[in-house]
């Protein structure tokens, strides 16, 4: 099963390692990545593979947005069947 | 694989644009609840509810985290009460509307329909105990809605009802004068009511339907209207297009949520029902896709071509995304609920009558306007008959949802709060009608050949 985890805020040292470090304590492999820097924000993009996750999905979105909120950015985490169903028949 | 594109798309639709699934509305059948007892039939249906619903906000709590998208309301229809409630031997269904607000309260829901009767050919015992039941029923409940069927192509008009209509409206009104006549903003007349409405305050789950089905609304006028921005000056061809793409990936969206209340509620999927419903929040309304079409503000002439391209090719994208659509899938445009509709009233481009115009090519009808509240009964059931006809005439559903707005005139602002908005109060053509609403009888309906 994969999902979408989805970073966006004001650049700083530490947030790949932060996230990263979250997703791995949850068992979660990074599949793919997308990053970059648009004036000071960060943006990027993983798809995720959640099927080895060690807690609830609805925790792990919780989690993540309040890591997200601890270090000032927006971090949120998503099924990956709403990106399929939108966009293929 | 999912493109990086794609995924920051969607979540720009849903974080920036408002894209969210309007609600998700548990039909549920309460015919087998039928008892003789009014209290005995008051339990059954209380726990019929509160059983199958327990898990209804939760399980769409669980599925708006797992997608990462809204899901904004939970909701319960039930069947039209007049039906249900018929074999009970009583004089007013009010205790019953009190039964659903407290059975709505306990499964965390903000309304539950279906205080309802359909009454387009006559109206039965029942039927009246529960239109006489409406205005203390929705001056002394929440979280109720109501709605009466007047008419339908197929039976004609029931005039007699249009004109009762007047005076309950009146009445509602005046019962809930203490909060702007807010009773008057749940309860809608129709004709050609349908029976799968996952929308408030119309919905009821019809006698034709099953059990229990989940039936979901689907939202996202932000969505179309951000797309249509995007293409200023582009032909009606490219305008189309663009309308039917994006009401294709909203009713996606739709759909997955449907799918997946219906599989972890052990419940049916009934249908998605197309509609974009505004909110009164800037850049969640129906009016400025008008705008961005090319209006200056929605009343302008064009406004009625440019409701109708919408509405055709909402459905025309929705179709091909869902198994099953059905409610009233098109385009709502209540005054109080969409911003660039109460901007529209401000500067006066907006008019009762271009309203009426409006509704023969929209998804429903008169929603949400404020009247001053010195409106005659006579004056009501007129705009209601008008109405009516159009929805009899052409074959589509209509509805009024019209609030006289007890002790204020026309151009006083009237607060309902929330999802319901805020609205100026609208002037209307007061020359009487009296002598031709109190005939009384039934409008025949209409030929169904001969079509000009």
């Amino acid at each position: 099963m994969k999902a979408i985890v989805t970073v966006l805020g004001k650049d700083r040292v530490g947030i790949m390692a932060k996230v990263c470090g979250y997703l791995a304590e949850k068992n979660v492999n990074i599949l793919d990545v997308s990053q970059t820097i648009i004036k000071e924000y960060f943006d990027m993009i993983m798809i995720v593979d959640v099927s080895g996750l060690n807690c609830s999905f609805a925790e792990f979105t919780t989690d993540l947005d309040l890591l997200g909120k601890e270090i000032g950015l927006m971090i949120r985490a998503q099924k990956e069947e709403i990106f399929k169903s939108m966009y293929r028949v | 694989m999912i493109s990086m594109s794609e995924a920051r798309k969607t979540n720009e639709m849903i974080l920036e644009e408002k894209l969210d699934v309007r609600t998700i509305t548990m039909g549920i059948n309460i015919m087998d609840c039928a008892d003789s007892n009014l209290k005995t039939f008051c339990n059954k249906v209380y726990d019929k509810i509160t059983s199958l619903a327990q898990n209804l906000v939760k399980t769409g709590d669980e599925i708006a985290l797992d997608f990462g998208i809204p899901i904004v309301n939970k909701r319960i229809s039930v069947t039209p009460i007049a039906i249900a409630a018929s074999a009970c031997d009583c004089d007013s269904y009010v205790e019953i509307a009190r039964t659903l607000d407290r059975a709505a309260m306990e499964v965390g829901i903000n309304f539950i329909g279906g205080f309802s009767a359909l009454v387009q050919k006559g109206i039965t015992k029942s039927d009246r105990t529960l239109i006489n039941s409406v205005s203390e029923a929705l001056s002394t409940t929440e979280r109720v809605c109501s709605s009466i069927n007047l008419g339908s192509s197929r039976s004609g008009i029931d005039m007699n009802a249009v004109k009762l209509m007047g005076s309950v409206i009146k009445e509602t009104a005046y019962l809930t004068r203490d909060r702007d006549s807010l009773g008057c903003t749940k309860f809608v007349v129709f004709c050609n009511a349908v029976e799968d409405n996952p929308f408030m305050a119309g919905a009821f789950h019809g006698p034709g339907e099953g059990d229990c089905a989940i039936n979901v609304g689907i939202s996202g006028p932000g969505v179309v209207r951000k797309a249509l921005e995007e293409k200023q000056g582009a032909d009606f061809e490219t305008l189309c297009e663009t309308v039917k793409r994006t009401a294709f990936k909203i009713t996606r969206a739709g759909q997955l949520v449907a799918k997946e209340a219906s599989k972890r509620l052990g419940v049916p999927f009934g249908i998605i029902d197309l509609s974009l419903a505004p909110t009164p929040v800037l850049g969640d309304s129906v009016a400025m896709i008008l705008q961005a079409m090319g209006l200056e503000y929605v009343g302008a002439p064009g406004t009625t071509a440019a409701l109708a391209i919408l509405n055709d090719n909402v459905k025309k994208g929705g179709v091909m995304a869902s198994s099953f659509v059905g409610g009233l899938s098109g385009a709502f445009i209540p005054v109080s609920e969409d911003y660039g509709m109460i901007k529209a009233v401000e500067a006066n481009a907006l008019t009762l009558e271009k309203l009426e115009a409006m509704t023969c090519v929209c998804s429903v009808g008169l929603d949400m306007i404020a009247i001053p509240g010195d409106t005659s009964e006579s004056t009501i059931s007129g705009i209601i008959a008008d109405e009516m006809a159009i929805g009899m005439i052409n074959n589509k559903t209509t509805a009024v949802r019209i609030i006289p707005v007890h002790g204020k005139k026309a151009g006083e602002k009237v607060v309902f709060g929330g999802l319901l908005g805020y609205a100026p109060i609208m002037e209307v053509n007061n020359y009487d009608c009296s002598a031709f609403i109190n005939r009384g009888g039934r409008i025949p309906p209409p030929i169904h050949s001969f079509k000009n």
